[in-house]
């Protein structure tokens, strides 16, 4: 349990904020890039197909791996700056 | 050395690792059956919750649905990838940090209720049994074709290496063989991708080949692929799909589900801290888009393939003849896999669309000018992975690794998966309920004899599938989806949802995603029961019964919440309980009671 509770109140926020903003993220790479906004993209080609192929069939995926990886590196220093981390 | 001889060395040989791997990792007590004593490094983690995720679907039948209907399934691929996100962010390191030993445990002491508790056993047992019985079939295919036995006594020997090595070393066991088999399923699957892709643009990463140039049309793959279709009638490859709203639920529908898949959580509680908790959901996700960014070029590949391979001359050219086809089509015709009948009685192989889709009607006048009576060869599309090698005229040791690793996926998620249901009845049901003054030892046993008749149950369904096999997919997700996945969001996320809310919620997500696939599916599946033809045209707002479970989900927050709000809080030490969830200071190791 954190110090006091001011803190404890800070430190799920600054959880809550980081989550909410990685969610945008991944919303916006696969129901986004992948399928509604796929045909406002279909003017970038690549390799055959579109931004929009490639962000469904791979770079969602990518991106999914990226957030994920951040949010633990984040989310890890965070435990530290407000001394809920395990020791 | 024969074919035969080759399957059966790699095959075996990986099964004796397997044993080998359960024997020196022996299950003690509980602890270490349930969550593998609580010690396991994240990466080591990644990885067997790599191999317990891919499963057969994802192994065996994901490229082929791929290959089949291209763009439009890619659902599947960012599916069953994102739901790893919302594990990583919403649930694993809060479960991780509550440090307990199952699923329903969580939902029935956040919700101060032993019904909420037997309500996720419930949802959790028909979740996995339905998903185990699709990975019991796919073995029992792999089995068929490479090692020439029936499938039953295929899925028989099956069953006994599962026997062994799950219900001697529990979760510890699995843990590490699953490392052994994602290792096995990974290289099986990578190597006969990169020989293809290499064949076909000159890249070997397949990867990167499904966006390269074409070597004998110059033209980029996926242009050449949509052009070879659409000339026989098939829509094209990469063509938009008509409802994006069905497509975005679908997807939607695949990563809460995953997300809610009592096997998939139970592996974050095997390792020591909840930052651990976190790290491993992205090793996971990476160890798992080895094959996932891999699939979707094999797909378009085999297809490419399999139209050259019908077409050797080209589209505008004649067919080939059926005397003539490949020594890998005889093979699978034995399975019943492949089908051909000769519709004009010319001897040759006419392969195209005669649906009753519009690039089929359009193609219509076409064919009937060529003096094509119909589509003569019917591809079953779980073949499209087994075959590949053949296919891709590969070598004999590479379809032994196709075997080993298509039965190393399908046991990896088998074994996942009756973990979470004989834990589920060990502790939820025989010490949470019947019997809770029940000795470690006297536990234990109890889950190995629940682990066992699981297998029995299991291994039963999977010879006999009941005629909703295909279905079964959607239910489990739905399940996951409209249930559980909302009621421990909520747990964690929200200190007001009480007893009633949560319970209210969860049954009513459930009746009401379970009645929108029953009225299209037929009621519990039973032939002829169905409201409604399952045809898009009938579909609510045209969202089908596949991707219905994310509007279950919110029904499921949408009662919980104004149920809860008008009923009274929830207890100070419940507040509390969830309070505790968020710091992960002092976790210790996941323990019991």
């Amino acid at each position: 349990m954190p110090g006091h509770s001011y803190d404890a109140e800070k430190y799920w926020k600054a959880n809550l904020r980081l989550i909410f903003g990685s969610l945008i993220v991944w919303a916006l790479v696969s129901y986004g890039f992948g399928i509604v906004l796929r045909p406002m993209l279909s003017g970038i080609p690549i390799g055959g197909t579109d931004l929009g192929f490639w962000f469904a069939q791979q770079g969602s995926i990518l991106t999914f791996i990226g957030l994920i990886f951040h949010y633990a590196w984040r989310m890890n220093r965070l435990d530290k700056q407000f001394g809920v981390d395990e020791e | 050395m024969s074919q035969f001889a080759i399957n059966i060395m790699f095959v075996g040989g990986s099964f004796l690792i397997y044993i080998l791997i359960a024997v020196w990792a022996k299950a003690g007590s509980t602890k270490d059956f349930y969550v593998a004593g609580g010690g396991v490094h994240p990466i080591t983690n990644g990885m067997a919750i790599g191999a317990d995720w891919m499963s057969a679907a994802s192994f065996i039948s994901m490229a082929g649905i791929i290959a089949a209907s291209g763009y439009a399934s890619s659902a599947y691929l960012m599916g069953w990838t994102g739901g790893y996100v919302l594990l990583a962010m919403l649930l694993a390191p809060y479960l991780r940090k509550f440090g307990k030993f199952t699923v329903p445990e969580f939902i029935g002491d956040r919700f101060y209720s032993k019904q909420a508790r037997l309500v996720a056993v419930i949802c959790l047992i028909v979740a996995s049994l339905t998903y185990v019985i699709g990975q019991m079939a796919g073995a029992g295919v792999a089995f068929s074709r490479f090692l020439e036995v029936d499938s039953t006594t295929g899925l028989m020997i099956a069953a006994v290496v599962i026997f062994i090595y799950s219900v001697l070393g529990g979760m510890k066991g699995i843990t590490y063989t699953q490392v052994a088999q994602y290792i096995v399923l990974i290289i099986a699957y990578t190597i006969p991708a990169v020989f293809i892709s290499f064949q076909l643009t000159g890249n070997p990463v397949p990867a990167l080949g499904l966006f390269s140039t074409h070597i004998d049309s110059g033209m980029p793959i996926l242009d050449k692929l949509n052009q070879v279709i659409t000339d026989v009638g098939f829509s094209e490859y990469s063509a938009d799909v008509d409802s994006h709203l069905n497509m975005v639920l679908f997807t939607l529908t695949l990563m809460i589900g995953t997300a809610g898949l009592p096997h998939v959580i139970i592996r974050f509680f095997t390792v020591p801290k909840v930052a651990d908790a976190r790290w491993s959901a992205g090793w996971a996700l990476v160890f798992i888009a080895l094959l996932y960014l891999t699939a979707p070029a094999v797909a378009s590949m085999a297809r490419l393939n399999l139209m050259t391979t019908v077409y050797p001359d080209g589209t505008a050219a004649e067919p080939i003849r059926y005397e003539d086809r490949p020594q890998w089509v005889k093979e699978w015709e034995v399975t019943g896999l492949i089908k051909y009948v000769d519709k004009n009685e010319d001897g040759r192989i006419q392969m195209y669309n005669d649906g009753s889709d519009p690039a089929a009607q359009a193609f219509k006048p076409q064919a009937e000018a060529r003096g094509w009576e119909g589509n003569e060869l019917d591809v079953n599309r779980d073949i499209i992975v087994l075959a590949n090698p053949e296919i891709a005229n590969l070598p004999g040791w590479v379809i032994g690794l196709i075997a080993a690793g298509g039965l190393a996926a399908a046991l990896s998620t088998a074994a996942g998966l009756l973990l979470a249901i004989s834990s589920a009845v060990s502790h939820d049901l025989i010490k949470g309920s019947i019997n809770p003054g029940i000795t470690d030892k006297g536990e234990l046993l109890a889950a190995r004899i629940s682990m066992a008749v699981a297998i029995v149950v299991a291994t039963y369904l999977g010879a006999n599938p009941p005629g909703f096999a295909a279905q079964v997919v959607a239910l489990a997700f739905g399940i996951a989806a409209a249930s559980l996945f909302p009621a421990l969001m909520m747990g964690i996320f929200s200190k007001r949802i009480n007893n009633t809310g949560a319970i209210a919620g969860m049954l009513s997500g459930l009746v009401f995603t379970l009645s929108y696939i029953f009225v299209y599916k037929g009621w519990f599946f039973i032939p002829g029961t169905a409201n409604l033809a399952d045809i898009p045209a009938n579909w609510v707002l045209g969202i089908s019964p596949l991707s219905i479970g994310a509007i279950g989900a919110l029904v499921n927050f949408a009662v919980a919440f104004a149920v809860a709000n008008a009923t009274e809080e929830p207890p100070v030490e419940i507040q509390e309980l969830v309070e505790s969830v968020r710091y992960p200071r002092g976790a210790g190791q996941a323990q019991d009671h």
